[in-house]
C-alpha cells in the first residue's frame, strides 16, 4: 500500500503541475499544445544543471559528508532553473500567438517538435550517447528523502504515515504541491487571477476595462512555461532516475487530457491527476504491486499482458473524454487570437 | 518582363511559394547557426568542422564522402538522389494525410499512430499469407489495400469522436497513436513474425522477401544503382495525383473543403458534416497506412517491433510536409523530397562529422514553426514587393525563380536562387 501511494504520487504530481501549467494558459486564451515540448526541455535542463553543479566543490563535499540541506537546495536550483528555461523556451509560443496572430496548434506542434530535436542534438554531442544522466551516482542516492536524515535507524519503523510520506520520497514532490495550492488561489483569489481569466472568456471587455490582453496572455503561458519546465525536471528526477532523452512517454499530452478532464479548475485537476497517477503507476509497475500487503500480487497474477496496462492511461482518457466532453466547458476564447481591432 | 512579373506576385499560389521557400532558408540558417555556436563554445569541435557541418546541411544530397586527404567530396550521387526518392514515398503519403485532414478543418497529428496500424496489417498480410498457394503479387496487393485498410479505421476513431462527440481531435489522435504504438507491440509480440533467423538483428521482424513478397524496381534500380529506389514512388506520386483530383474536381472534395471553411454554413448547405468529419479522417487515415505499405513492402526495409515507446518519425514528418506545401496534394510531392533530401543530409552529417541527424530535425521544426505564421510571412512578402514597385528602380526578379505553379525544387541550387527574390 504504502508503495502504491507514493508510486501514484510520483506520478500524478508532474501531470498535477502541468496540467496546472495547461490551465494558466489557457485561461489566459492561448491553447499551449507545447507542454510535452517545454517538459522535455525543461527535464534536459534541469539534468544538465546537475549534472554541471555536481562538478563544483560545494557540491561533491557537501556529498562526501552526508550535508542533506545542502543536496536539497540543488535540487531546489535545478528545479528553478529548469522553470526559468521552461519559461523562456515558452516566450517562442507567446511571441507567435499573441504578437504574430499564429495558429497556436501549428506553433504549439513546432515547440513539440522542436524540444526534442534540439534536446538530443546537445545531448548527443555532451554524453555522446541518446541519454543524459547524472555525473556520478544516482538520484536516489543524491536527492531521495530518507529515514536516517531524521535520525532514525535502518531497522526503525517511521509509522505508517511516515513511512508513506517521508521515507524514500522526494522534496520536489512536496514543493510541486505546494506551488500548485498557491497557484491555485493565485488564479482564483487575486485581482491578477481574475484578470487573466477575464482575457480567456472575454478579451474585448477586458481590453474595454484597461486591462492590457497582451500582457495577460504574456503572463499566463510565461507561468505556464515556466511549470511546464518545471515538471519535466520534477518527471525525470522522481520517475526517471534523474536522466533526460528526450522524451517524456507523453506525459505532456496527459497532463492536457487531466486538465480537459478537469474542466480546467485546480481542485477537479487534483483528482484527475490522482485517478491518472495511479493507472501510470499500474502500468509501470503491475507487477510488484501487492495491494494489501499479504503477498499476493493480484494484478501480475491476473495474466492479462504487461500491453494492456500500458494502454490502460491512454484508453481511459480516450474513454473520459468521451464521457465528460459533452459537459466540459472550456475558456471561450482560447485559441482565437486577440485583434484589437475586432472590439 | 516585369509587368508579368509583378502581376505574377499578386497571385496567392506565387506568395505560399515564396514564403515556403523563405521558410526553408530560415530554417537551414537557424540549424547552420546552432552548429556554429556548438563548434565556437565547444572545446574538442573545431570551426573547420562547423564549415564541414554547414556545407553538408545545405549540400548532403550531393555529398561523396571524404577523399584521400580528409576533405569533403562533392558530386552527382545517384545513391543518393534514389534513397532521397525512397524516404519521400512514405512521406508523400502522411504529407498528403495531414493535408487532407486540414482541408476539413483538421489537424490530423495521428498520422504517426494510422502508419504504424498500416505496417502491422500490411506486415502481417505480407508474411502471413503463403506465397506458395497465394501468387506472390496478389499478396502484395491484398497487403497494400490492408495497410489502407486498418490505416482508414485507425483514423475514423478520432473521427467519430470529434463528430458525435465533439473531443477535440488533437487529443484524441494523440492517445490513439500512443494506443496504436502499444497494440503494434503487442500484436507482434504474440506473433511469430519475428525475425530469428539471423541473429544479429534482435527486435525486427522478417523483411517482407522471406515471403517472397516485394514492390517490383521497374528498372529504377539501374538508373539510381544501389538505392532502395522502387516503383512505390510512382505509386505515391499517382496517389498524390488522384488526391488533387478528388479534392479540387470532385463533389466529395468540395463537401469536405466547405466543411473545413465553415462547419456550420456547410450543413446549413445541405452538407452532412458529421460524415464528411470522419471520412475525412479515414481517408486521411488510409493515405498514412498506404504511406507505410509501400515502405514496407518494399523488401529491403525492416520494422523494429518492440515500438511502445516512440512513434515513428515519418508520422509526424508528415505534418511540416503538408504545411509547407500549403496543404496543396501537388505540392506535398515537392516538400516530402525536400525533406526526405533533409533526412540523407541528416545521415551524411552523422557519418562523415561529430555532428548528428537531429540538426535536421531542427531544421524541420523551424519549418513548421514559421508555418504557423505563414500568413504574416505572405504579408510581408506582399508588402515587400508593393513598396519596391513603388520605387522605381525596382530590382528586377531573380532569373531562376520558380515560374507559377511550380512548387520549389529540392535542390539546394534553387533555395539559393529563392534568397535573392
Amino acid at each position: 500500500m504504502t508503495f502504491l501511494i507514493q508510486q501514484t504520487l510520483i506520478y500524478a504530481v508532474p501531470l498535477m503541475i502541468v496540467a496546472l501549467a495547461g490551465v494558466f494558459a489557457e485561461r489566459s486564451g492561448i491553447i499551449n499544445l507545447a507542454l510535452e515540448g517545454i517538459m522535455i526541455f525543461g527535464a534536459f535542463i534541469g539534468v544538465l544543471f546537475v549534472r554541471t553543479m555536481q562538478g563544483s566543490e560545494v557540491f561533491t563535499a557537501a556529498k562526501a559528508a552526508g550535508d542533506w540541506a545542502t543536496l536539497q537546495g540543488l535540487e531546489f536550483m535545478a528545479m528553478a532553473v529548469a522553470a526559468l528555461m521552461g519559461a523562456i523556451f515558452s516566450l517562442l509560443l507567446s511571441f507567435a500567438s499573441i504578437n504574430l496572430r499564429a495558429d497556436q496548434t501549428i506553433g504549439g506542434t513546432a515547440l513539440n517538435l522542436m524540444a526534442p530535436a534540439l534536446v538530443l542534438f546537445f545531448i548527443r554531442i555532451i554524453a555522446n550517447q541518446n541519454t543524459l544522466q547524472m555525473a556520478e551516482g544516482d538520484a536516489a542516492s543524491w536527492f531521495m528523502i530518507k529515514k536516517d536524515m531524521f535520525g532514525y535507524g535502518r531497522s526503525d519503523s517511521m509509522g505508517i504515515l511516515g513511512e508513506t510520506f517521508i521515507n524514500r520520497t522526494y522534496l520536489a514532490t512536496y514543493l510541486c504541491i505546494l506551488l500548485f495550492i498557491v497557484l491555485a488561489i493565485l488564479l482564483y483569489k487575486t485581482r491578477f487571477g481574475l484578470r487573466l481569466r477575464s482575457c480567456g472568456e472575454n478579451p474585448q471587455a477586458a481590453d474595454s476595462l484597461g486591462i492590457n490582453v497582451y500582457k495577460m496572455r504574456y503572463a499566463g503561458t510565461t507561468i505556464s512555461g515556466a511549470l511546464a519546465g518545471m515538471g519535466g525536471f520534477v518527471y525525470s528526477l522522481t520517475t526517471a532516475n534523474c536522466t533526460a532523452n528526450g522524451d517524456v512517454a507523453g506525459f505532456g499530452f496527459l497532463a492536457l487530457a487531466v486538465m480537459i478532464f478537469g474542466n480546467w479548475k485546480p481542485l477537479n485537476i487534483a483528482g484527475a491527476s490522482l485517478i491518472f497517477g495511479l493507472f501510470k503507476c499500474i502500468a509501470a509497475s503491475y507487477s510488484s504491486i501487492d495491494i494489501n500487503g499479504d503477498g499476493v500480487f493480484l494484478l501480475a497474477d491476473l495474466g492479462i499482458s504487461a500491453h494492456f496496462y500500458r494502454m490502460l492511461p491512454y484508453l481511459i482518457t480516450l474513454i473520459v473524454l468521451a464521457f465528460t466532453s459533452k459537459n466540459s466547458r472550456a475558456p471561450k476564447a482560447e485559441g482565437i487570437p486577440y485583434d484589437k481591432s475586432t472590439r | 518582363m516585369k509587368q508579368r512579373f509583378s502581376a505574377w506576385m499578386q497571385k496567392e499560389a506565387a506568395r505560399s511559394i515564396l514564403a515556403s521557400i523563405l521558410s526553408i532558408l530560415i530554417g537551414l540558417v537557424v540549424g547552420c547557426v546552432i552548429v556554429l555556436i556548438v563548434a565556437a563554445t565547444s572545446d574538442n569541435l573545431s570551426l573547420s568542422s562547423a564549415w564541414d557541418g554547414i556545407r553538408l546541411i545545405v549540400g548532403g544530397i550531393f555529398s561523396t564522402g571524404r577523399d584521400a586527404a580528409g576533405q569533403l567530396t562533392f558530386g552527382f550521387n545517384p545513391t543518393n538522389l534514389g534513397n532521397m526518392l525512397f524516404r519521400a514515398t512514405p512521406l508523400i503519403l502522411t504529407g498528403l494525410s495531414v493535408a487532407v485532414a486540414f482541408k476539413t478543418g483538421l489537424f490530423n497529428i495521428g498520422a504517426p499512430g494510422q502508419y504504424l496500424m498500416g505496417t502491422m496489417v500490411t506486415l502481417m498480410l505480407a508474411l502471413g499469407i503463403p506465397t506458395e498457394t497465394v501468387p506472390a503479387a496478389l499478396v502484395w496487393i491484398i497487403a497494400f489495400l490492408g495497410g489502407c485498410l486498418a490505416g482508414a479505421v485507425w483514423g475514423a476513431i478520432p473521427g467519430l469522436l470529434k463528430a458525435f462527440l465533439n473531443i477535440n481531435e488533437v487529443l484524441a489522435c494523440i492517445m490513439t497513436n500512443w494506443l496504436a504504438a502499444n497494440l503494434v507491440t503487442w500484436m507482434f509480440d504474440m506473433s511469430n513474425f519475428k525475425n530469428v533467423v539471423e541473429n544479429t538483428k534482435s527486435g525486427y521482424i522478417y523483411k517482407t522477401t522471406y515471403n517472397g513478397v516485394a514492390t517490383p524496381k521497374m528498372g529504377l534500380d539501374h538508373i539510381f544503382p544501389n538505392s532502395q529506389v522502387n516503383m512505390g514512388i510512382l505509386i505515391a506520386i499517382l496517389i498524390a495525383i488522384l488526391m488533387y483530383v478528388i479534392m479540387s474536381k470532385t463533389t466529395l472534395g468540395y463537401q469536405l473543403k466547405a466543411c473545413g471553411a465553415n462547419r456550420h454554413a456547410a450543413r446549413y448547405a445541405g452538407i452532412q458534416d458529421k460524415r464528411n468529419i470522419v471520412l475525412s479522417m479515414a481517408i486521411a487515415g488510409a493515405l498514412s497506412g498506404a504511406g507505410a505499405a509501400l515502405y514496407y513492402l518494399a523488401g529491403n526495409t525492416e520494422f523494429y517491433w518492440s515500438t511502445y515507446q516512440s512513434l515513428p518519425a515519418t508520422g509526424f514528418n508528415g505534418i511540416p510536409v503538408a504545411l509547407l506545401a500549403v496543404n496543396h496534394p501537388i505540392g506535398v510531392i515537392f516538400t516530402s523530397c525536400f525533406m526526405s533530401m533533409l533526412d540523407i543530409s541528416g545521415l551524411q552529417l552523422t557519418n562523415l562529422t561529430a555532428y548528428n541527424e537531429y540538426i535536421t530535425d531542427v531544421i524541420i521544426a523551424t519549418i513548421v514553426y514559421l508555418s504557423a505564421f505563414s500568413l504574416v510571412i505572405k504579408m510581408f512578402i506582399s508588402g515587400r514587393k508593393k513598396r519596391k514597385a513603388r520605387q522605381t528602380a525596382a530590382v528586377l526578379p531573380q532569373p531562376d525563380t520558380p515560374p507559377a505553379g511550380e512548387t520549389p525544387p529540392p535542390a539546394p541550387e534553387a533555395q539559393k536562387g529563392g534568397e535573392g527574390a
